[in-house]
């Protein structure tokens, strides 16, 4: 078991110099996957003051660090290729404070690039898995229909009415964010609740609006000590506590469709930093589907199990409201190319810098960032923080 | 039955061979843990609610075929495009009186959400592929 002890000495010993993303998201068939890894990377260490010859230590998912390094040109001195899926990026962090704090390395990249939309360089899937032998004969593929099944679970706990509502809730309060965020895929496009529940089916009972959007896009994180993140340009935030882990892989293994890891890593990740729910001003949750938020804000101890419709009830999540969610306008609006967890930090730690132009937060101290990952199979969390 | 386009089949493995044998003569065979008593799905190696006793400690027992829906979605974007002819069907994950979860699909039922209801009865519907595979899905009781 984790010694939360060791963990909270831990606690702030690393923090987040620069955060940035490709240069054009949304529909980039001219750029190959590992070209948004790049430019990503270069826009992190800009906004740190760093460049790629500061590098010793990269982190990626999806792709081998081996592939990343080469492309990028660096011979790193540590290497995480940690791909448990979306949530991974999360999950980097945490290893990069436990590898910084250690000794391993001091400047810590972690990038992602993904080209779900132009589907450049898909990802190949091993037939010799349990879930390709026993759920991909039945169509029982990729995450729409698995996490389908899940709110459909879901909704025969709790309440068919009621989980509808809150799924449009977050969908709209989203989109609402993603109004406000320049580079979001729907930042000139408004949704009303009829338009969510008009779109059309994609796996009963989601909506497409239930549904994250495919994109090409990248982003990177550089992370370092807490002496040389005195120099970042742009100030620094520190790394205050994080969980990770896994319970499942296919959707038909997993133990309880309507508690996911989270249920373990957020209360982790906040006695790691010795903060309580009540303290979080920002809650970046991985929005592949509506229902994901939903069920994470329970698992995670927002709410208790069941009333995450009352979290997000009446637009409370949205522009203005008393709990700010996904304010970049999520996977759901912003962008998604495929493994979105990076984003969530990205956006943590521009509302913690106060870069969130338009749609920044009053007083953004502590945010928690929530990636989860595979078929609801992953979940990291981190805490983050600036004085 | 013939596929109009090819559909991912299920590449069975040593220790899962019994099960699949089992589906092609209408039968669905399932390991259960000699000391534990639990059944699981999919076949292992050894059973994990007692991996210390390794492969002796499971025997193959033989399923009721009894089972109830436990939950389900309606796919209407085929995910494969060896689905795209089959839209809208049923995904669902079922549990059988063994009690264990097996994903599958309800056949027989017109794919609406109010013909399914949680807990609902089912039996097996085996279906016999050209390529030499048979799945097992669901029917109502």
């Amino acid at each position: 078991m984790p010694n939360i002890q060791r963990l909270q000495n831990l606690s702030g010993q690393a923090h987040i110099v620069g955060v940035g993303e490709s240069n054009k998201l949304g529909k980039v068939p001219e750029k190959s996957p590992l070209a948004h890894h790049s430019e990503a990377a270069i826009n992190a260490l800009d906004d740190a003051s760093m460049q790629l010859s500061d590098v010793d230590a990269l982190f990626t998912a999806g792709w081998s660090t081996l592939d990343v390094a080469e492309y990028l040109g660096i011979q790193p001195r540590y290497t995480d290729s940690t791909s448990v899926g979306g949530s991974s990026f999360v999950i980097h962090v945490a290893h990069a404070l436990a590898a910084i704090a250690a000794g391993y390395c001091e400047v810590a990249l972690i990038t992602h690039g993904q080209s779900g939309r132009s589907d450049r360089a898909p990802m190949a899937r091993n037939p010799g898995t349990p879930m390709a032998q026993f759920e991909a004969p039945y169509g029982i593929i990729g995450p729409p229909v698995s996490y389908a099944m899940a709110a459909r679970r879901y909704m025969h706990e709790y309440g068919e009415d009621r989980t509808r509502q809150a799924m449009a809730e977050i969908a709209i309060s989203t989109r609402k964010w993603a109004n406000l965020n320049p580079m979001a895929y729907f930042h000139d496009v408004p949704a009303t609740f009829d338009d969510y529940h008009n779109s059309r089916w994609v796996a009963w009972p989601f909506h497409l609006l239930d549904c994250c959007l495919v994109t090409d896009a990248g982003a990177a994180i550089v992370i370092t000590t807490p002496e040389r993140a005195r120099n970042a340009k742009n100030g620094s935030v520190k790394i205050l506590g994080a969980g990770e882990g896994h319970d499942h892989s296919g959707i038909s293994q997993m133990p309880d469709l309507t508690r996911a890891f989270g249920r373990n890593t957020g209360p982790q990740a906040l006695e790691m930093a010795g903060v309580t729910y009540s303290d979080i001003d920002l809650a970046m949750i991985y929005d592949s589907f509506t229902y994901t938020v939903l069920v994470s804000l329970e698992n995670l101890g927002f709410c208790g199990p069941g009333e995450g419709p009352d979290l997000v009830a009446s637009q409370r999540t949205a522009p203005g409201g008393e709990f700010p969610l996904n304010t970049n306008g999520g996977g759901l609006s912003y962008t998604h190319p495929g493994m979105y967890g990076i984003f969530t930090l990205v956006e943590a730690a521009r509302q913690l810098r106060g870069q969130a132009g338009e749609r920044q937060l009053d007083n953004c101290n502590l945010a928690v960032a929530h990636g989860t990952g595979g078929l609801l199979s992953s979940t990291g969390t981190v805490v983050l923080g600036v004085e | 039955m013939t596929n109009a386009t090819p559909k991912p089949q299920p590449l069975p493995q040593p220790e899962s061979d019994r099960y699949w044998d089992g589906l092609k003569n209408e039968e669905i065979w399932l390991q259960r843990s000699k000391a534990t008593g639990k059944f699981q799905f999919y076949p292992r190696q050894v059973s994990i609610s007692d991996p210390e006793s390794g492969p002796d400690g499971i025997e193959w027992v033989q399923a009721s075929g009894n089972a109830e829906l436990f939950t389900f979605s309606i796919v209407h974007a085929a995910p494969h495009i060896g689905f795209v002819g089959d839209v809208p069907y049923i995904a669902a994950l079922v549990q059988l009186e063994e009690d264990v979860i097996v994903p599958t699909n309800i056949v027989g039922i017109d794919p609406e959400p109010e013909n399914l209801r949680i807990g609902m009865a089912l039996q097996p519907v085996f279906e016999h592929n050209d390529d030499g595979h048979t799945l097992l899905k669901f029917t109502s009781a």
